[in-house]
């Protein structure tokens, strides 16, 4: 199976390729647009910040690409929030895959919300075989309010998407690759979609 | 719901845990990476190095030790010790460390944590505090706690957070390695007036302490290193005992 990780400079990519190694698979860090196409299974990470980060993806032609993709696409953390149509951070257009707004959360509670949360409403199958409640790692500002694409929820002062899913895409607000073993569950189900 | 986290701390020295007593008299606690291992098993939340060499091969040593965890471990683990460029940083999260903890080269060159922030946003950038009570008034210390500044603690403690860093590890000397609790009042009272998480280190020495610093201390996660690496605690039995308690904890 070829695994694409796309590097486009954002971040930590390195936890996600060692996680895949740990479940028996090879991936690539790459941002070779037909390298990316002919994946079988394509994982879009990113740290950091949103406007910043769809300026790289811009400038190789990225933004383009992944809405396009067929197979399997899973973006984490700000991945996912940049698949929605529109991230507060920075003000930053999205690539639209998913049709929500990301909004800050609100100063109720502390911000960045950092650790680990329950995630329940699990919905399609990159949560085969997980059961409600169980504990996910997150560390963000920024969140995907509850929409159509919600596959699995937290909350967090209020409830908001953990995951989202459409079609051939899916988004994890956490990051299965320092979720320990649960997080390497979803990622297996991931890969073997 | 949001889970308080227990995070074990090694301090490592020439790719060697060590732990210091009172940031002295160092012991040998094991391979790090093993240890790490052993703990992300037993049920830690998170891991923090601490490297606390001084040679000229040490930030390589380092980049080599976070990409051998990173490989390994499937949790997140924060790096610092001598952190003290965007290049030093850039070089750790891309061989895999989650966060960096930064502490003297934030009080010595404050934009840093502006620098850090923007380039890689809060998420990953930790600022580490030590500091202890002078005359009555908690005063920032640098250099693994053994040079004083003027700097309060509370003052220090905001400037950070405005600055945009992450989280504050705020660790109370007054308390480091006497086993006899954490900084409860200190940690509750940085926990009101900011809006970032607090993780809680020194002084941890048996269950009800982690217990009285996620109530009395409303810290956001607690540290410790000793009670770990000499097996006087595990982690599971830990947990039980918070749960028990009735403090949220992933188990």
């Amino acid at each position: 199976m070829n695994i694409a990780i796309i590097n486009y400079g954002a971040g930590n990519i390195q936890s996600i390729k060692f996680a895949i190694q740990r479940l028996g698979y090879t991936a690539t860090l790459t941002d070779n647009v037909s390298e990316i196409r002919e994946a079988d299974k394509v994982i879009f990470p990113g740290v950091g910040e949103a406007s910043s980060a769809m300026k790289k993806l811009r400038e190789s032609g990225l933004n383009q690409l992944i809405p396009t993709l067929k197979q399997p696409v899973l973006g984490i953390c700000l991945g996912m929030q940049l698949m929605c149509n529109f991230s507060e951070e920075g003000a930053t257009k999205g690539l639209g895959i998913f049709d929500v707004a990301v909004v800050r959360f609100s100063n109720v509670l502390k911000v960045p919300q950092i650790g680990w949360n329950q995630i329940s409403s699990l919905k399609t199958e990159l949560f085969k075989e997980v059961l409600n409640n169980e504990y996910i790692y997150l560390v963000h500002s920024y969140l995907a309010p509850l929409c159509e694409a919600t596959i699995a929820v937290s909350e967090y002062g209020i409830s908001y998407s953990a995951a989202l899913g459409k079609d051939n895409f899916y988004g994890t607000q956490f990051h299965p690759e320092k979720s320990s073993s649960i997080g390497e569950k979803i990622l297996l189900n991931f890969l073997e979609m | 719901m949001l889970a308080k986290r227990i995070i074990p701390c090694l301090d490592i020295k020439d790719g060697r845990t060590v732990k210091g007593i009172n940031f002295v008299d160092l012991r040998d606690a094991g391979d790090p990476v093993e240890l790490a291992e052993i703990y992300s098993r037993e049920g830690a939340d998170e891991l923090v190095f601490l490297d606390i060499s001084a040679t000229e091969q040490k930030r390589k040593t380092l980049a080599d030790l976070v990409y051998r965890v990173a490989e390994k471990v499937n949790i997140p683990f924060t790096v610092g010790g001598g952190i003290s460029s965007v290049e030093d940083v850039d070089i750790l999260l891309q061989n895999g460390a989650d966060k960096v903890s930064i502490n003297s080269s934030a009080v010595k060159n404050p934009q840093l944590i502006n620098d850090l922030v923007a380039k890689f946003g809060s998420q990953c950038i930790v600022v580490a505090i030590d500091a202890k009570q002078v005359a009555g008034k908690w005063l920032v210390h640098l250099v693994g706690g053994k040079v004083p500044t003027e700097l309060d603690l509370f003052e220090w403690a905001k400037q950070v957070a405005d600055r945009g860093a992450g989280e504050i590890l705020f660790t109370s000397m007054d308390n480091d390695g006497t086993k006899d609790g954490f900084a409860n009042e200190a940690l509750a009272r940085l926990s009101t007036e900011l809006n970032i998480p607090i993780i809680a280190s020194g002084g941890a020495g048996n269950m009800q302490h982690f217990s009285d610093t996620f109530t009395h201390g409303k810290a956001d996660a607690a540290l410790a290193a000793s009670v770990f690496h000499f097996k006087e605690i595990t982690i599971g039995d830990l947990k039980q005992d918070l749960k028990k308690n009735g403090i949220a904890v992933r188990i």
